[in-house]
Formats: structure tokens, C-alpha cells, sequence
């Protein structure tokens, strides 16, 4: 039975500041300390442990390019259980660790909210005429990428190559319904005008099957292998292949559907081979054809579209739900999950315009292709690349995407007290609740540990290796009952014992 | 911490303005939808940026991951 698939998102945003001369790295700055300042509240990001040079097929890389951790930029982490950070020019927030991929939507939606009171505390600080604006995207329009990856638990049991293997197809497909949609071309060798719209704001950038780098030779399957936990039992699947949603449909789809064929890869429940004979090009070829019809080559010799892919991924989702059940991924969040895949996947072949609340890509296109028409513009437009920008706007007054009549999974209310509250059941409610109650003694924290200073020497680590536990259930209690993070520490020890 | 550790169930919440009967045909749905693409469409030019093209053109970011 495959473990729980413990699961977060982290978005890196683009950020520009209008009317001062401030570079992206500062601005980003500004942005993350005008909000933490406005809560009044600062915990450092603790780096021991992190490898991000470790890769998941064995080995160090040594002349690749391990990503770099940045240590004099600003890092913070939340009460709710996320990190809050500037990464490569970029302003960036992880969600603290979900059990389920509503969860995810919901902290994805808090991630929103916070980028928001940001810019509006960051916009007290810039002075008259000056403005920072953040954008969910992945992409300028002219040749720079910047990532929204996803985590996933995988068991360490699981081999590596089977998981490249049977992963690799749903990556490349899975954009039919979760792609955010991008006016033109950025890959080299195809222009805008041969591409004018595709699926994806990503895809672009990809260019090889697998590998451990993220910002250069971006690979389909990333081998980071850096767990953030017991690394004897787990590995945490780094996947940087997906586009920012603004739907939150499209990110509950992108998460739940990636969550249950992981589930079936570590359960060997593959019933089907849809290997791929040409992953990157058939991940560029999926991503430039909004008609659906272009046919990817299989190992096998016979061709299918990226649509068909997904049937065959979703009837063996069905049948391993049958046999196994969802527990791994919720049980009722992994049946709705197949429910709607079925439909997305319905919509997609039948009636495009059905699925235009859930699918960002299919909303996007509608808006351009209509606002084209209406005022009689050519594809190549600079006024419709405006509005392909304008779609992934967090400013609540000029974001096009939100006005789109999106279904929404989550109340405005539960989005907000997540900007606060950590989830409940992972480890991140231990983290969220010790912040909110100790801001003054927890000295640092990072994914898998605290570190506590109770006044006397030496500071005391708490390990936090298993995700599954500091959940509400196992320490509602003792954090509640107990005064001070002392107190705190010596009730712990003793359970230990 | 009672409201918190109500498990989350997938019967999404929705917010008022979010009126998505899935019973409903899909022609009903999919006139909804483009009513509301055409009022968009319809106030579009106000919530544009109005130096909509310059934004674009100098809207140039460093690569990330």
C-alpha cells in the first residue's frame, strides 16, 4: 500500500517595481520584510541539512549545477507552516506540508492572499509613484523561466527508474488541463507566429528527460534528492515541470491527479505502458497545439494524443481506486479528483467551453480570442500579450483571471485563516503552533527541524523527520497545556522515553 | 483548536460570489460563462493597465529555477 502522499507547492513570482530604479533581488527584499514587519514577526530559515546537489539516482553531480542557497537574503517562516523567501530575483513561498491536494489549494490560495497585504505594506515603504507588482507566472514572454514546483512523499522503496519511467507521461500530458496558457513562442527555432498561443508557460524551457538542474537544461523529471526527513524511508519527488495556476481547479487537478499516479507507482499498479519515445519533444509538441489533435510517438511504435494519454492514465487510476481504495491520497478528495478528471478530460474533447471555469489555458484563450474580435487585433499584438500579463496580475483590482467566473474549492474565509493557521495534520502544525506560541524562544526552523533557545545552554533541536507526525492529534495537547517552550521541551522528552 | 481539527472534507466551500450549480445543463453553464467573458470583455479597457503595451514591452525578469 503506498504511503501517504504528503504534498506542497512552492511558487517563485515575478516582481517588478514601477517608478523607482530598486533590481528584483531588493524589491523582493522589501516586498517579504514589509510583510513580516507588518505582523511584526521574523524566524529564520535554518539551512542544516539542506543538499540540494544530492541526486536521486546516487550520486553528486559535481560539475552540474547544484542550485545555490542563498543565505544573506531574506527567509522566513510563517505561523501557518510556510516559508517565505527571495530565490534567484524572486520572491517565493512554499506551503507548508498538505495531506491532501485540497489542502494544498487552500495554502496555495493563503500564498496568494499573502503576496497581496505584501504588496499593499510594500507600497507604504516605495514612496509617491512607485509601485511593486507581483504576477503568478512562470515566465516574461522573452526567454526567462521562474518555477512552481511541487513536493510529493514517495517511499524510498520505490525504484528510482520506474518512477522516471511511468511519471514521465503524465507530466507531458497532464498540461491539456493544467496549463496556464502563454501568447507565442519561447523556444528557440519555433517563432510566435507558428506558435501564436500554447498550452503551457513552461514548457519552453524544457530540455532533457532527466536531471538535478532547475534554472539551466531543465529536465521533465528533476533528481533532486534532498528528502526533509527520514531519508532511509522517504524521498520527496521535486517535480518543476508545471505552471502556476491561477484556477484553483486546475492546481487541485495538477496536484490530486500527480498524487494518485505517484500512488500507483510506488504500488507497481501500472496496468498500461504509456512510455514516451520522445519525451521533450513531445512535451514542446503537446504544449504548441491548443486544437488537441497532434499525436505523440509511444515507445511501444503507435501514437496517441496527449488527450488519449490521459484516458488511459485515468481508466488505470480508476481500476488501482477500485482494487486499492485512495487512503494515500484522502479518500474523498482522491474519488472527487477522479470525478472531475473524467469531466476535465470530457470538457477538453467535447465542448471546450465547459471546462472554461476550471481550465486556465481554455479561460485565457477565450478572454484573448475574444477581446481580438471585439476589437479587431491581429494575433502578434502587444495589446494581447498585455492581457496574457495581465491574466497572472495579484493585484485584486487588475488581475484579469480572477474575474473569470473560476469555481472556487475554497471560502475566501478558510484562505484567509490559512495565511495564519497551519494545516492540522502534518508535521507543520507542530511548527505553526510553536511560532504562534513561542515567536520569542524558536531561534530557527526549517522543514524537518526547531531549534529552541529556553535560555540556558546549549539551544536545543527538535527533529521533526516524520511528516505524518506533530499533527493536531498527537500534539494539540501538549503545546495547548504547556506555559512556556520549556516546559514545552521537558513534556516532549518525556514522551520520548 | 476544535474548528482546526475538523478533517477537511471535499464538499468544497464555496464563497457567495462563486455560483457553480453542477446540476445545471451545460448550455445554462456554458451562457453563463460567456456572459461573463463579454462583461469582461465589456469593462476590460478600464481595469487594463492604461500604458498596457510599454508594461509589456519592459516587463523583463531574471531567470529562476
Amino acid at each position: 500500500m503506498a504511503i501517504a502522499k504528503v504534498c506542497g507547492i512552492e511558487t517563485e513570482y515575478g516582481i517588478v517595481v514601477r517608478g523607482s530604479d530598486l533590481n528584483p533581488t531588493a524589491a523582493s527584499s522589501l516586498l517579504i520584510n514589509a510583510y513580516i514587519g507588518a505582523i511584526n514577526r521574523r524566524i529564520t530559515w535554518d539551512f542544516m541539512d539542506e543538499t540540494p546537489g544530492n541526486d536521486a539516482r546516487g550520486f553528486r553531480l559535481e560539475d552540474a549545477f547544484p542550485p545555490e542557497v542563498e543565505t544573506h537574503l531574506v527567509n522566513a517562516v510563517l505561523t501557518n507552516g510556510a516559508r517565505y523567501y527571495v530565490d534567484h530575483a524572486h520572491p517565493e513561498i512554499s506551503t507548508p506540508e498538505c495531506s491532501n491536494a485540497l489542502e494544498v489549494v487552500r495554502f496555495d490560495r493563503a500564498a496568494e492572499e499573502i503576496i497581496r497585504a505584501s504588496m499593499t505594506a510594500a507600497n507604504r515603504m516605495v514612496g509617491p509613484g512607485a509601485e511593486v507588482i507581483v504576477h503568478k507566472n512562470n515566465s516574461d514572454g522573452k526567454g526567462n523561466s521562474y518555477g512552481c514546483h511541487e513536493n510529493y512523499l514517495v517511499a524510498r522503496t520505490t525504484p528510482f527508474g520506474r518512477l522516471v519511467h511511468q511519471i514521465t507521461p503524465h507530466f507531458v500530458t497532464r498540461q491539456v488541463f493544467c496549463g496556464a496558457g502563454k501568447i507565442g513562442s519561447e523556444l528557440a527555432g519555433v517563432t510566435s507566429s507558428e506558435v501564436p498561443f500554447q498550452l503551457s508557460q513552461r514548457a519552453d524551457f524544457f530540455e532533457e528527460e532527466v536531471g538535478l538542474e532547475t534554472t539551466l537544461k531543465r529536465p521533465i523529471v528533476n533528481t533532486r534528492d534532498e528528502p526533509h526527513c527520514d531519508p532511509v524511508k522517504y524521498r520527496r519527488l521535486h517535480v518543476i515541470v508545471g505552471d502556476a495556476n491561477l484556477s484553483e481547479v486546475a492546481t487541485y487537478l495538477k496536484v490530486g491527479t500527480t498524487a494518485i499516479v505517484l500512488a500507483m507507482i510506488e504500488d507497481d499498479a501500472f496496468d498500461v505502458d504509456l512510455s514516451l519515445a520522445h519525451p521533450v519533444r513531445a512535451i514542446h509538441r503537446v504544449s504548441q497545439d491548443p486544437s488537441l489533435a497532434q499525436v505523440v510517438e509511444l515507445r511501444s511504435g503507435t501514437t496517441m494524443t496527449a488527450l488519449e494519454v490521459q484516458w488511459e492514465m485515468l481508466r488505470c487510476a480508476q481500476r488501482y481506486a477500485d482494487r486499492s481504495g485512495l487512503e494515500c491520497v484522502d479518500e474523498d478528495v482522491g474519488r472527487d479528483v477522479l470525478a472531475r478528471w473524467e469531466r476535465v478530460l470530457e470538457g477538453l474533447e467535447s465542448d471546450r467551453a465547459r471546462v472554461a471555469n476550471w481550465v486556465d489555458w481554455v479561460a485565457k484563450e477565450r478572454l484573448i480570442n475574444g477581446y481580438a474580435e471585439r476589437h479587431g487585433v491581429g494575433p502578434g499584438d502587444t495589446r494581447l500579450r498585455a492581457l496574457d500579463l495581465q491574466y497572472h496580475d495579484m493585484r485584486a483590482d487588475r488581475g484579469l483571471a480572477s474575474r473569470l467566473g473560476f469555481e472556487k474549492l475554497v471560502a475566501d474565509a478558510d484562505a484567509v485563516s490559512a495565511m495564519t493557521e497551519p494545516p492540522t495534520t502534518t508535521r507543520a502544525y507542530f511548527r505553526g503552533r510553536c511560532l504562534q506560541k513561542w515567536p520569542d524562544e524558536v531561534v530557527a526552523a526549517n522543514w524537518d527541524s526547531m531549534v529552541f533557545d529556553v535560555g540556558r545552554e546549549p539551544l536545543r533541536r527538535v527533529p521533526m523527520m516524520e511528516p505524518l507526525r506533530g499533527t493536531a492529534r498527537h500534539v494539540s495537547s501538549v503545546i495547548d497545556e504547556s506555559r512556556t517552550a520549556a516546559e514545552l521541551l521537558a513534556r516532549l522528552a518525556n514522551e520520548e522515553r | 483548536m476544535a474548528e482546526q481539527e475538523q478533517k477537511r472534507k471535499v464538499i468544497p466551500a464555496r464563497s457567495d460570489d462563486a455560483v457553480v450549480d453542477e446540476t445545471a445543463p451545460a448550455t445554462e453553464q456554458g451562457e453563463r460563462i460567456k456572459a461573463e467573458l463579454d462583461d469582461l470583455l465589456d469593462e476590460i479597457d478600464e481595469v487594463l493597465e492604461s500604458n498596457a503595451e510599454d508594461f509589456v514591452k519592459s516587463y523583463v525578469q531574471k531567470g529562476g529555477q
